[in-house]
Parts: structure tokens; C-alpha cells; sequence
């Protein structure tokens, strides 16, 4: 698709075409990105503030409209304060530790059979790789802030990132068996027909186990120990303000997408229609399913209390965990068996 | 065992969390009460205690007669008074200031006035750009007095019924 822009370029070296092309690609991406990460906290602002029975931000633009600008300009022009006694490098470096594996994920991530940046077989991997280095931002920036708050939140953070990479690790286990790729495109593919095709029906189990992992991964609420904002301020970024702050918020806006769009792609079937025989696949499925999970992040956030750290724990190592493994082992009977959807 | 059977039927249907989300889900659709501020306002009773002003009689001659009264049961000391006798023969003040800082708008003052010459207005939105501004001298209190007569008049009648 992009290939039709080649022969403007023939000026220049065949390399460079490459490169030029790919970069097209990866503004191509992450400018709408961008866009749907400041609308999204718009979006929370105003969702939230509906189930709390007001109106949310409609102050800045037509009914807030600008209101993600205004606090975007806001933090532009903030100071970055820099704690004293704070390990300088590590202070600066923590937020882009923090984003760049959640913009990187989105390399791999099919929208639909041909829009791809990077179709590489090994995706599920890359993702499993990429979302969790997205914790190595948190602990550093708890580490280098010099601040006891923060320093407790990366610990907090660490320890549930860990319970829970493991129970989304095992939930994605099975939907590798259900289709037997780790390239999205084709676990998609995998999902092809109607609705009743879509690996949600026979990994029930595994799908909510892997949503509310999701959740947790990304530090949300009722996962959201690690800011905790009653208990320890704003954990690991206390001491960050301007625009290292908005940042970290941009990456964990980012991740809660990349989250939705994974949940929508693995047991959702992705861009495939419910109905093929009345209307057509298209990328427009993709994004629909998506914004029902994005919805899901944000009226779980306006519902549900945050869980006390034990709990979390418990959860993580006592329920959800057991779950995906007893799952597996029922799944794998039923391949085994050929029962269900492996019955051909 | 019944109980077990139905403790674990709940958490795994996830039944009390639908529970909550179906209440969040409700109130998404609910009127919303919010008065957008500047456009909207709330109704004002006409006992409102807001900034204070000192009247006039109907001739132009101010109230005030300097008895104290008002500085006597301020219980925040917010109100100097100094007063002497003027050519005509009556008392009447020279200094009359309230420390908007200090004065906790209890409307004692208003209270204990006994020509009705100190009041409180049901103004509320005013604000003080540099220090020394939060004092309000006599002649910025008449000022005021003057300028919002009607309404005060109107406020003053509307209670006066309750009285």
C-alpha cells in the first residue's frame, strides 16, 4: 500500500526508499495513537464523571472538546523538578523506559489481513517481551526518585506485574493451542466464520483471566496499588512532573489500548465480522471491539474499589492462575478428543 | 456445603462485580445536577451574609452613629471604629474599617445595629488583587451602600416578615 509512494522517491537510494517508507509507516501509526491516547483521557474524564452523576471537563473548547490540548500545552511548559539526592539518569531515562516498549508493542499488531508494520511470526512473543519491559520503567522511576512513596509503589508494581504476567502468560498459552500460531494475523485467521468461531465460546475462562490480567498490567483500577493515590500519593511518580509525567501517562494509556486491541484480536476474532454473510470484515471491528474494552478500562475504574496489596496477591497466585492451568488441561483433553471447536 | 457451592457460583460469575458495574452503568444515564457556575446561579436567600456595606438615610445623611455596637460584639475583632463630634452637634465617625481577613461573616454586626446602618450584602463574588486591600475603609463601605441600596432594601424587606 505504502509501496505506491516508491516511485516519487526515485531519486533517492534504494536504502533510504526502504527507510523512508517504514518511518511513514511508524508516523502512521503512532500520530493516531497519540491522538486516541489524549482522547481516551478526555473520554475517562467524562465517562467517569457521568457515572458520578456530573458532567466532567466542558470548559476548554466545545463541550471540552480541547481540554486534552490544554493539559498537553500545560504540561509542556511545566518544570521538571528534579528531587535532590535523585539519581539524575536514571530519573530522566525511567519515563522513556516506560513508553518506548508500550509504542513498540504496536509493531506487530494487525489491523486487519494486509495492515501490518511488521508481520513477524513470533508476535505473540514480542508482545509477551515488550509488555513486560514496560515495568522496568516503573521500578526505575520509584528507584531514582530518592522518595519512600515512590519507592514503595515500584515494589508493589513489581511484585504484581510478576503474578500476573504469569496468569496472562498461561491464558495466551491457550490461545496458541486453539490456533496453533504466535502470528496474530493468523490466530485471527484461525478465528474465521461467525461469532460462535471466536475463541471467547471455548476460552471462556482464559479470556476473562487474560482481561483482568490486562487490567492489572497496566496499573489500573481496581489494580492500581502501585499509584494508590490514598495510600501512597501517586507511587512511583510522585516526584515527576511536566513533562516526564505526561509521559508515563502516555505510556499507560497507550498500554490500556494495546491491551483492549490484544483482547479484541485474540479471542474476539479481530477485524472478522460476527455476521460474514451480512456484513463485511473490516478494520471498523477491530476498532468497535476495541472501544469495548477501553470502555470496560474506565467503568471499572468508576465501580470498583482498589483491592488491598494482599488481595491482589491472592488473586493473582491463588485464583487466576489455577484457573488457566486447570483450563489448559480441560482444553487440552478436548484437542485431544477433538471435541468442540477442534472437532475436525 | 450449600453455602460453599454458592460462594464459589458468585465469585466465578463475577456476580457481585456485575452487581456494582449495573449501579455504575445506571448512573451513566442519570440527569446530572452540576450548576455550570458563571452562566447559572444558585438562588440566594435574603438572609445571605456576604460583603458588608454601610447605608444611608433616604436625605443622603449617612446611619452610622459611632455607638460601637458592632465593633463591641464583633467576636473576630474585625471592625475599628473612631469617632468624634461633628459641627452639628452629632457624633458620627471618622474611621470605620473591617478587615475582610479577620471577619468570619457571622453578621453580628448587621445584628446588633441599631439604626441598621451596617449590613451584609448578598454579594460573594469579589476579590483583592494586593495587600491591604482585604481592608475595607468607610468610605469604600458607603460606596458599596450606595451602589447596591435597592438591593438591600429588598433583601431587608423580604426578612423583615420572619422577624
Amino acid at each position: 500500500m505504502m509501496e505506491t509512494l516508491l516511485p516519487y522517491m526515485s531519486w533517492l537510494p534504494a536504502e533510504l526508499q526502504y527507510l523512508v517508507v517504514t518511518l511513514i509507516k511508524i508516523v502512521a501509526i503512532v500520530i493516531p495513537l497519540f491522538i486516541i491516547v489524549a482522547y481516551y483521557t478526555y473520554a475517562e474524564r467524562k465517562v467517569i464523571g457521568y457515572m458520578q452523576i456530573r458532567v466532567g471537563p466542558n470548559r476548554v473548547g466545545p463541550k471540552g472538546l480541547f481540554q486534552p490540548f490544554a493539559d498537553m500545552f500545560k504540561l509542556m511548559f511545566k518544570e521538571i523538578v528534579v528531587p535532590t539526592n535523585a539519581n539524575i539518569y536514571l530519573f530522566i531515562i525511567a519515563p522513556v523506559l516506560a513508553f518506548a516498549p508500550a509504542m513498540a508493542a504496536w509493531a506487530v499488531i494487525p489491523f486487519n489481513d494486509t495492515l501490518v508494520f511488521s508481520d513477524i511470526n513470533a508476535g505473540l512473543l514480542y508482545i509477551l517481551a515488550m509488555t513486560s519491559l514496560g515495568v522496568y520503567g516503573v521500578i526505575i522511576a520509584g528507584w531514582a526518585s530518592n522518595s519512600k512513596y515512590a519507592l514503595l509503589g515500584a515494589m508493589r508494581s513489581a511484585a504484581q506485574i510478576v503474578a500476573y504476567e504469569i496468569a496472562m502468560g498461561f491464558a495466551l498459552v491457550g490461545v496458541l493451542m486453539a490456533s496453533g500460531s504466535l502470528n496474530l494475523g493468523d490466530i485471527v485467521d484461525a478465528q474465521r466464520g461467525d461469532w460462535s468461531n471466536w475463541f471467547f465460546i471455548p476460552l471462556l475462562p482464559l479470556f476473562l483471566v487474560y482481561f483482568i490480567a490486562g487490567v492489572a498490567e497496566t496499573n489500573r483500577a481496581p489494580f492500581d496499588v502501585a499509584e494508590g493515590e490514598s495510600e501512597i500519593v501517586a507511587g512511583f511518580h510522585v516526584e515527576y512532573s511536566g513533562m516526564t509525567f505526561a509521559v508515563f501517562f502516555l505510556a499507560e494509556y497507550a498500554n490500556m489500548i494495546l491491551i483492549s486491541m490484544l483482547t479484541a484480536l485474540m479471542f474476539l476474532g479481530g477485524w472478522l465480522s460476527p455476521w460474514p454473510e451480512l456484513l463485511p470484515d473490516s478494520i471498523f471491528w477491530l476498532f468497535f471491539k476495541t472501544g469495548i474494552f477501553m470502555l470496560l478500562f474506565l467503568w471499572f475504574r468508576a465501580t470498583f474499589p482498589r483491592y488491598r496489596y494482599d488481595q491482589i496477591m491472592r488473586l493473582g497466585w491463588k485464583v487466576l492462575l489455577p484457573v488457566t492451568i486447570v483450563w489448559l488441561v480441560v482444553e487440552g483433553v478436548m484437542v485431544y478428543y477433538q471435541v468442540g471447536p477442534w472437532a475436525a | 456445603m450449600l453455602n460453599r457451592i454458592k460462594y464459589y457460583l458468585k465469585s466465578f460469575t463475577f456476580w457481585e462485580l456485575l452487581k456494582g458495574l449495573s449501579v455504575t452503568g445506571r448512573y451513566f444515564f442519570k440527569k446530572k445536577f452540576t450548576v455550570q457556575y458563571p452562566e447559572q446561579k444558585t438562588p440566594l436567600s435574603p438572609r445571605f451574609r456576604g460583603l458588608h456595606a454601610l447605608r444611608r438615610y433616604a436625605n443622603g445623611e449617612e446611619r452610622c452613629i459611632a455607638c460601637k455596637l458592632c465593633e463591641a460584639v464583633c467576636p473576630a475583632l474585625a471592625i475599628t471604629i473612631e469617632s468624634e463630634q461633628r459641627a452639628d452637634g452629632t457624633r458620627r465617625t471618622t474611621r470605620y474599617d473591617i478587615d475582610l481577613f479577620k471577619c468570619i461573616y457571622c453578621g453580628f454586626c448587621e445584628e446588633a445595629c441599631p439604626v441598621d446602618s451596617i449590613v451584609e450584602t448578598d454579594i460573594f463574588e469579589y476579590h483583592f488583587e494586593n495587600r491591604g486591600e482585604n481592608i475595607m475603609t468607610k468610605e469604600m463601605l458607603l460606596e458599596i451602600g450606595d451602589k447596591y441600596e435597592a438591593r438591600i432594601a429588598a433583601s431587608k424587606s423580604a426578612d423583615a416578615v420572619y422577624r
